[in-house]
Parts: C-alpha cells; sequence; structure tokens
C-alpha cells in the first residue's frame, strides 16, 4: 500500500515507535458502514441518491485523511488507497468517480489542486482557520503569547509533540498563520534561516 | 415392394422415356430392398429399375399404380430420397421380386443425386397421365387394381387419400388468395381516380370536398397503412379495424398477461397473438396501431414506453406501486438481486425484470452496484 507518509520530515528518520504508530493508526480507523456496501462504490445515476453517496464519500476521504494525517493526495495513488479500494469486498472506485469526489470536495473549501492538470491536490480536513485557533490556544496556554517561534519549532517541535498540529505541512502552517494575523493575533516575521511568527 | 413386377425393361409400342437416373436404390418401405443399387427408369407409363451389373434383373411398376409422392431430404450420411406411396397390388399382378410386404410405399434413394429433376419429370408424368390417353400395347393391369383401391376408405391408403386431397385444396387456396390481388388493383383503380377529383377540385377551388369523400379517403390511407395524423386530432385515432382489433387483443391478452405478472413486451404480444391466429397474421404497424386505443377504448390494458425505449402491453390493474414494492421486496429478500435472477424469481423475461429494478431505483428505492460480476441492485440504503 502506497500514500504519502504522514510525516514529511526528510532529515530525521523514522523510529520503530513511529513505524508502529502509523501501523496502529492504520489498523485502529473506523471504516463507516457504507466502505462495506458495493453500491457506494458506483456512481449512483440517481441525482438524490447521488448526493448523499458524495456526502458520504466526502466526509470519509476527510476522516481518513485526519486520521492519517494526510496534507495531500495523489490521484492515480488515491486509487489503490485503501479509502477508495475496498479489497475485502473487491469493489474500488473509479478514476473519473474519484474526481467527481474531489470536485464535491473542491466545492466544499476542503480541498485545492497543486497542478493544472488536477493530478495532485492538498486536502484541507480541517481549515486553516481551525488551526490557527488550535495553535493560538496552545501558545496562550503556555503563557508564551509575544513569544517569537520558528514554523520548524511549531510543526516539528518536541514541545508541541502531543499536539494536533504537530508535523502539520508547512504550507498548512503558513495558511493557518495568514488566518490568524488576519485576526490579529500574530504576525509572521522572517529571521535568518525562515520564517516565523509572533504570537500577540 | 411387392406391387413391382418383373420385366424385360423393353418399352411398349406407345411408351417413351422421359428420364433416367442411375445410382439408385430401391427401398421397400423403410428397409433397404434386397436389390443393389441400380439405374431408374421413368417413363410415360412405368417407373422401373434395372440392376447395374446383371442387365436382367429389371423390375417395374404402372404410374397408375403411385397414389402421391414427396421428397424426402438428405441428411448425414444419407441420400436424398422419394417416397411413393402405392396403391395395393392388383390380384392378377404378375410375379415380382416381393410376394408381400408389409409397406404400402417404396423410396427411391439418389446416391449419385439427380432426385430434383426425377422428381420434377415424375410430377409432370402423374399429372399428364399420358398412360391413359395412349395406352401400352400391353395391358395395364393395375387399372382394375386402381377401382378396388379406391373403394377402400380405411386404412393407410385412406389416410393417403386424404394427404393428396388436403394438397388440392392448398393449391386451390393459393390460387384464390391471389385473385385478391386483382381486387386490390380494383380498389387502386377507385383510389386514384377519388383522388384525381379531390386534386382537381382542390385546383378549380370548387366547392368543399365533401365530408364522405374525406372520410373515405383517409379510411383508404389508413387501410394501405398511411397513418393519417388529421384523423386522429378529429377522430382520436385509427380506423374501425384498429378498434376491433384492439378489443380482440384485450380479450387474447388477459391471461398470457395473468401468467406473466401483468407485462409483456411488445415483441412477446406480436409472436402469441400471430402464432394464435395462424393465418391472416398482424403487422407490427397493425399491433402497435391496436395497441396505442387501448385507453381510448377503455380497455383494461395500457401499451406503455419506457425511457430506454422499450415498449411493453401492461395490466391496467397492475399498478406501478405494486410493481417497485415487488421489486424492493425481492431485492430486500435476497440482500441484492440482478436482473436476471429477478426475472427468473418473478418468471418474467431478463428485460422487463431490468426495467422494473430500474424504475425502482429511479425512484429512489434501490441503488446500483456496477463491477467486473455485473449490474446488481441492492436497496437503498444511503
Amino acid at each position: 500500500v502506497s500514500y504519502t507518509l504522514p510525516y514529511r520530515n526528510q532529515n530525521s528518520t523514522l523510529q520503530p515507535e513511529r513505524r508502529l504508530t502509523e501501523f496502529v493508526l492504520e489498523m485502529s480507523f473506523e471504516w463507516p458502514w457504507q466502505y462495506n456496501f458495493p453500491p457506494f462504490f458506483t456512481l449512483q445515476p440517481n441525482v438524490d441518491t447521488r448526493q448523499k453517496q458524495l456526502a458520504a464519500w466526502c466526509s470519509l476521504a476527510l476522516s481518513y485523511c485526519r486520521h492519517r494525517k494526510l496534507y495531500t493526495l495523489d490521484v492515480l495513488e488515491a486509487q489503490e488507497s485503501p479509502v477508495f479500494n475496498n479489497k475485502k469486498i473487491e469493489r474500488k472506485l473509479s478514476v473519473e468517480a474519484i474526481q467527481v469526489v474531489f470536485e464535491e470536495l473542491r466545492k466544499k473549501g476542503n480541498l485545492e489542486w497543486i497542478d493544472k492538470n488536477k493530478t495532485r491536490c492538498l486536502i484541507m480536513w480541517r481549515r486553516p482557520e481551525e488551526w490557527g485557533s488550535l495553535i493560538y490556544q496552545w501558545v496562550s496556554k503556555n503563557g508564551m503569547i509575544n513569544s517569537v517561534f520558528t514554523l520548524y519549532e511549531l510543526s516539528n517541535g518536541d514541545d508541541t509533540e502531543n499536539e494536533e498540529f504537530h508535523g502539520l505541512e508547512e504550507w498548512m502552517l503558513l495558511r493557518s498563520l495568514q488566518a490568524l494575523q488576519a485576526e490579529g493575533k500574530a504576525e509572521i516575521i522572517t529571521l535568518d534561516d525562515g520564517k516565523g511568527v509572533k504570537f500577540f | 415392394m411387392d406391387r413391382f413386377m418383373w420385366t424385360n425393361g423393353l418399352l411398349e409400342m406407345n411408351e417413351t422415356l422421359v428420364i433416367q437416373q442411375r445410382g439408385v436404390r430401391l427401398y421397400d418401405g423403410d428397409e433397404k430392398a434386397k436389390l443393389e443399387v441400380g439405374v431408374v427408369l421413368l417413363s410415360t407409363h412405368r417407373l422401373l429399375w434395372r440392376d447395374l451389373k446383371n442387365h436382367e434383373c429389371c423390375v417395374c411398376i404402372p404410374l397408375s399404380q403411385i397414389i402421391f409422392f414427396e421428397e424426402q431430404a438428405a441428411g448425414i450420411g444419407k441420400s436424398a430420397k422419394i417416397v411413393i406411396h402405392l396403391h395395393p397390388a392388383p390380384a392378377n399382378k404378375e410375379p415380382g421380386p416381393y410376394q408381400n410386404s408389409k409397406f404400402s410405399y417404396i423410396k427411391l434413394s439418389f446416391k449419385e443425386h439427380g432426385q430434383i429433376e426425377f422428381y420434377r419429370r415424375l410430377t409432370e408424368e402423374m399429372i399428364q397421365k399420358r398412360w391413359e390417353s395412349t395406352p401400352a400395347s400391353q395391358p395395364i393391369t393395375a387399372t382394375a387394381g386402381l377401382k378396388t383401391g379406391r373403394t377402400r376408405a380405411v386404412g393407410i391408403v385412406g389416410i393417403e387419400r386424404k394427404l393428396e386431397e388436403k394438397r388440392k385444396e392448398t393449391d386451390k387456396n393459393i390460387s384464390e388468395a391471389f385473385e385478391d390481388l386483382s381486387k386490390l388493383m380494383e380498389k387502386a383503380k377507385e383510389m386514384v381516380e377519388l383522388s384525381r377529383s379531390i386534386a382537381s377540385k382542390i385546383k378549380d377551388k370548387q366547392g368543399d370536398i365533401t365530408e364522405d369523400e374525406t372520410i373515405r379517403f383517409k379510411s383508404y390511407l389508413l387501410s394501405m397503412g398511411i397513418a393519417n395524423p388529421v384523423t386522429r386530432e378529429t377522430h382520436g385515432s385509427g380506423t374501425h379495424y384498429h378498434m376491433q382489433l384492439a378489443r380482440q387483443l384485450g380479450d387474447i391478452l388477459q391471461a398470457p398477461l395473468e401468467e406473466r405478472g401483468g407485462m409483456m413486451a411488445l415483441t412477446e404480444v406480436y409472436c402469441l397473438v400471430n402464432r394464435a391466429r395462424g393465418m391472416e397474421l398482424l403487422s407490427p404497424e397493425d399491433l402497435v396501431n391496436a395497441c396505442k386505443m387501448f385507453e381510448s377504448l377503455k380497455l383494461p390494458l395500457r401499451l406503455r414506453v419506457f425511457d430506454s425505449g422499450v415498449m411493453v402491453v401492461q395490466l391496467q390493474s397492475h399498478s406501478e406501486e405494486e410493481m417497485i414494492a415487488s421489486a424492493i421486496d425481492s431485492v430486500s429478500e435476497k440482500g441484492s438481486l440482478t436482473a436476471e435472477e429477478f426475472g427468473k424469481l418473478l418468471g418474467l423475461s431478463v428485460l422487463l425484470a431490468k426495467e422494473r429494478l430500474l424504475l425502482a431505483e429511479k425512484m429512489g428505492h434501490l441503488c446500483r452496484d456496477d463491477s467486473v460480476e455485473g449490474l446488481r441492485f441492492y436497496p437503498n440504503l444511503f
């Protein structure tokens, strides 16, 4: 099974505990009832039925990505991912159907295409504003308002290890901070070796 | 084979050879005669057969002994044959290869083909009956036998005679049927005159075309198969013929429809009705036009066209809700069904079964699972 690993950390090697965590995460995902219902994998012609089906797919895709902390998806890889390919009942969503689901997600604001050919996309199972709020909560809870952080510290620092936003990809982190910035709660600054942020 | 007589094979005074064919074996009824393969000869008076190797072995039978004959097509490993049914041998028949036989027919087996031409010539001779007008110098002993043959009305001979009469009857019918063509031509003449008068009236703008003429014209057109849209508007639709036909269909189709769950594809109806009729078959256009009149005639049947274009006749009592309900029940009970399985369950054709499932899906009660395994329908749990 090939899909993007949750930790796109090129520098650190994955520790054995992380690998185990990953495995446990995979196994512990609770699939919704639709996942084992064969018609779920056929794009329904009946309009009303299709709406409900797509809603279920969007919800499943987002919750899976959230569970596995996936931030980007590749369309071709997605076809083989367990989300869209249920090997147990031998059904998988066709490429056309996957694109329909992705389009739905895009309309809802949970997906953004990276390239014009629509082969890769950003998955936002949590909106930037929501992330921003989470980060800010952590910052204020630890009394670190007025401190300056590098982006790396926030997403990969030891202090944030237990936080949900730990491992957040840079592009998403940036957008979240930009959202906070818009609310006047943070300011993105340029440091010697990258970007940083100050919270107010 | 007991009708045959030994002969020297020479033709008589007024007898002429019509055709001969080699490679023929004789059969006594269904069994091979105890003779070899030889040459069969047809003359104006007799049917002769001679052994190829032994020319002295020659038998014959007068043509008058023949009641009737027919072709038997070749099969795998079997040559084509001509089956000849014979009158019983007269008492004073001269000796032949068989004293008696349990069969009253013989067969000529054409091992080297030639049966088609032989059959044709034999037919000709049997029609012309030249032996009657120019009797051969030797007395034909079969004439006495002929009379005795005729008085028998029972048994094989009777059956054979009936068959012959039936054939004659069929011939007569065919020639009568062609008489209708001449009637059609007369009607066409009437139509042409009528249309000419209408055309000229329109041209001269002289008065209106009378109501009577209009109706006559339209009925002609419809009887010729040209559906007149004006008629449908003003008179509902169709002609008297279609109305009658619609009523007849209403009677015929009740039972079959009920057997088949209240719905039949129009093609099934066509086959059923025409098979029942035997003669005077319906054309597809007539059938469709008649079916279209069900509603206006308040008959308990309906012609229905599905989205896919499939046309069916269904019982009025057979409401849509019922069909959908039965589809939902069956699918829920079995968990999932394909069109074939559903059809088998309800005794429907696969086509109609699929239509029902599609209808239920359209109404949102079923959903589909389309995979390499085929198209299956599930209850809509979404």
